[in-house]
């Protein structure tokens, strides 16, 4: 059901790249599971609006004041590299 | 001292209050328990070496009534973030990740006067049901160590089952506390949609994710369920609904019998293939009890609430995680490879050596759903087939005051026997993903046993009635007695 071409096009949507044998395992699992929710096709849903959340209330915005909630030190904590001012990454151009 | 770490939550609760004994002494019984313990059953990931420093220095200011879990050892499921603790989501993509905040749920257990011995083992990102996809090994059932936990809160259940602690928070997006809380024997509570904050939590399905606690009883539960309920302006989908007030526990204790109470069977859940005799038999003996008590039994029908719901629940968290996971891209926080030579590959090579296999899948999975030409075949009719499962939910819930039906069809199955099939291990949630899906509150509680290893089953509520479901669970606990909690079995 999920062609090779269609496991590379999905890894490479997701950003990842298991090697040859585990993708080609991915595919065949994923088809099996894919094949299972077709069960959904028995259903009836003309006419049914999709619910994405069941959260019933209506989400307030707080006032649209600016707030410092952290400061850098904080959020490059956890950076794999940095420079102290931001994070570093490969040369982009 | 070593009987303080088998007393409930309440117990210890009320006599660290009362100054008949010391929060680092109550600390100092699980620390030990943990180090007993922990050989054979792998429940945690990180023992805090802070809260024993934690517990003297709360015993120096003595009990703080205002405290309601003043001096209360608890662990917390590696999925929320601990302000300074490691929280790997049970992923190597977060091995070293420290978080500089506390999930809303964490502080309100701080603020409450609890010590946090550590973070608990969970499936990788809270995609499983056994705890077998954690990147840090298994977790084993403290009631038969060559079986699972449960997943995805394994570890949360095992440490409760274990003695480990009193009370663990847990996640629940598809049943991650109700089926370890069955499997383990021990109370886990799934709060409605929206009445638990999940700031903080890392998340797997966003439409889906609720945080609770795992305790030995369901008094135990309605106290942290108290604690860590309220609006949290931070999470937009917390619900604008007051917390419970300090009297939520003893509104549930108050209730001693079931008479006039309706309690509706889901006749599609006992219906189903697969469903273990033992279960069925324990089921059968839990809605006579629930019948002795007073309570008046009725059929209901939940059309959608087995097979569909599976499909449906899949499709809608693969979907989910698959964006939820994005940011799991080696820049900021997290596992970054060394073999990467451009931006492109620094993503993708990091993502895919940090990542497990079942996490990979569910990604892909959710990227298919949600791709052009696919998004109205699966991820729209998935929604549509959801509205219709909370709809059957609601029309069911009018005709009684709440469901009792089963957690897993099975009991705990042994280690590695299933895990290379991940079809048949999501057919294991039969009777869990619904309540996501239609965000719902449940309760599971022990009702049995098949030789050594526990089942349960879930009492399921109306939208933020969950002091309906620990009514009910209290009352039903209370007349089956003590479900013992073991020495480990290795």
């Amino acid at each position: 059901m999920l062609t090779p071409e269609d496991m590379a096009h999905l890894s490479r949507l997701s950003r990842l790249a298991p090697d040859a044998a585990t993708l080609e395992r991915f595919g065949a699992q994923c088809g099996d599971i894919l094949k299972y929710m077709d069960v959904l096709a028995e259903v009836d849903t003309a006419d049914v609006e999709p619910l994405y959340s069941p959260a019933q209330h209506v989400q307030t915005p707080r006032a649209d004041e600016p707030k410092r909630r952290r400061d850098r030190a904080q959020v490059l904590a956890n950076a794999p590299e940095t420079d102290g001012q931001f994070f570093i990454v490969p040369r982009i151009v | 001292m070593s009987e303080l770490y088998a007393a409930s939550l309440v117990e210890i609760r009320d006599r660290l209050a009362r100054g008949e004994v010391r929060a680092e002494d109550v600390t100092r019984a699980c620390l030990d328990r943990i180090e007993a313990t922990e050989p054979a059953i792998h429940a945690l990931l990180a023992v805090r070496s802070e809260a024993l420093d934690e517990a003297r220095a709360l015993d120096a200011q003595g009990p703080d009534p205002s405290k309601p879990l003043w001096g209360v050892p608890v662990t917390i499921k590696d999925a929320l973030a601990t302000a300074g603790t490691k929280t790997t989501a049970g992923s190597r993509i977060l091995e070293n990740f420290v978080p500089f905040y506390d999930a809303f749920a964490v502080e309100k257990l701080r603020d409450a006067g609890a010590v946090i011995l550590g973070k608990n083992n969970m499936d990788e990102f809270a995609m499983g049901s056994s705890t077998e996809n954690s990147a840090y090994g298994p977790t084993h059932n403290p009631r038969d160590t060559s079986t699972v936990p449960g997943g995805s809160s394994g570890g949360s259940a095992a440490s409760v089952a274990a003695m480990q602690c009193f009370a663990s928070l847990g996640t629940d997006t598809g049943g991650s506390i109700r089926q370890p809380a069955s499997l383990c024997g021990c109370v886990g509570l799934k709060p409605t949609y929206g009445a638990v904050s999940r700031y903080g939590l890392l998340a797997y399905g966003s439409s889906l994710d609720q945080i609770g606690p795992l305790t030995r009883t369901v008094e135990d539960a309605a106290l942290v369920f108290s604690v860590i309920a309220g609006h949290d302006p931070r999470d937009a989908t917390s619900s604008p609904r007051p917390a419970p007030g300090p009297d939520f526990l003893d509104s549930v204790r108050q209730c001693k019998h079931l008479a006039g109470m309706k309690i509706g069977i889901p006749v599609e859940f006992m219906a189903v293939e697969g469903l273990d005799p033992a279960v069925a038999e324990a089921c059968a003996r839990a809605q006579n009890l629930a019948r002795g008590l007073g309570a008046k039994l009725v059929d209901v029908s939940l059309p959608h609430a087995t097979r569909h719901a599976i499909a449906a629940y899949y499709i809608v968290a693969m979907a989910e995680a698959s964006s939820n996971l994005a940011r799991y891209d080696g820049v900021r926080f997290g596992h970054r490879s060394d073999r990467a030579k451009n931006l492109e590959e620094l993503y993708t090579f990091s993502r895919t050596e940090g990542f497990g296999a079942e996490v990979q899948r569910r990604i892909l999975l959710g990227a298919y759903v949600l791709s052009a030409g696919y998004y109205d075949a699966y991820y729209r009719k998935a929604a549509e087939v959801r509205r219709l499962i909370r709809e059957d939910y609601l029309k069911a819930l009018e005709q009684c005051d709440a469901m009792l039906a089963p957690v897993s069809p099975v009991p705990a199955w042994k280690l590695g026997s299933i895990i290379d099939d991940p079809l048949k291990m999501y057919l294991m949630d039969i009777y869990t993903v619904s309540l996501n899906l239609a965000g719902l509150p449940g309760l599971s509680l022990p009702v049995g046993r098949a030789g050594a290893l526990p089942i349960g089953m879930q009492i399921i509520g109306r939208e933020f009635d969950e002091a309906t479901i620990l009514k009910i669970g209290h009352v039903m606990q209370t007349a089956f007695g003590d479900f013992d909690f073991p020495c480990v079995q290795a």
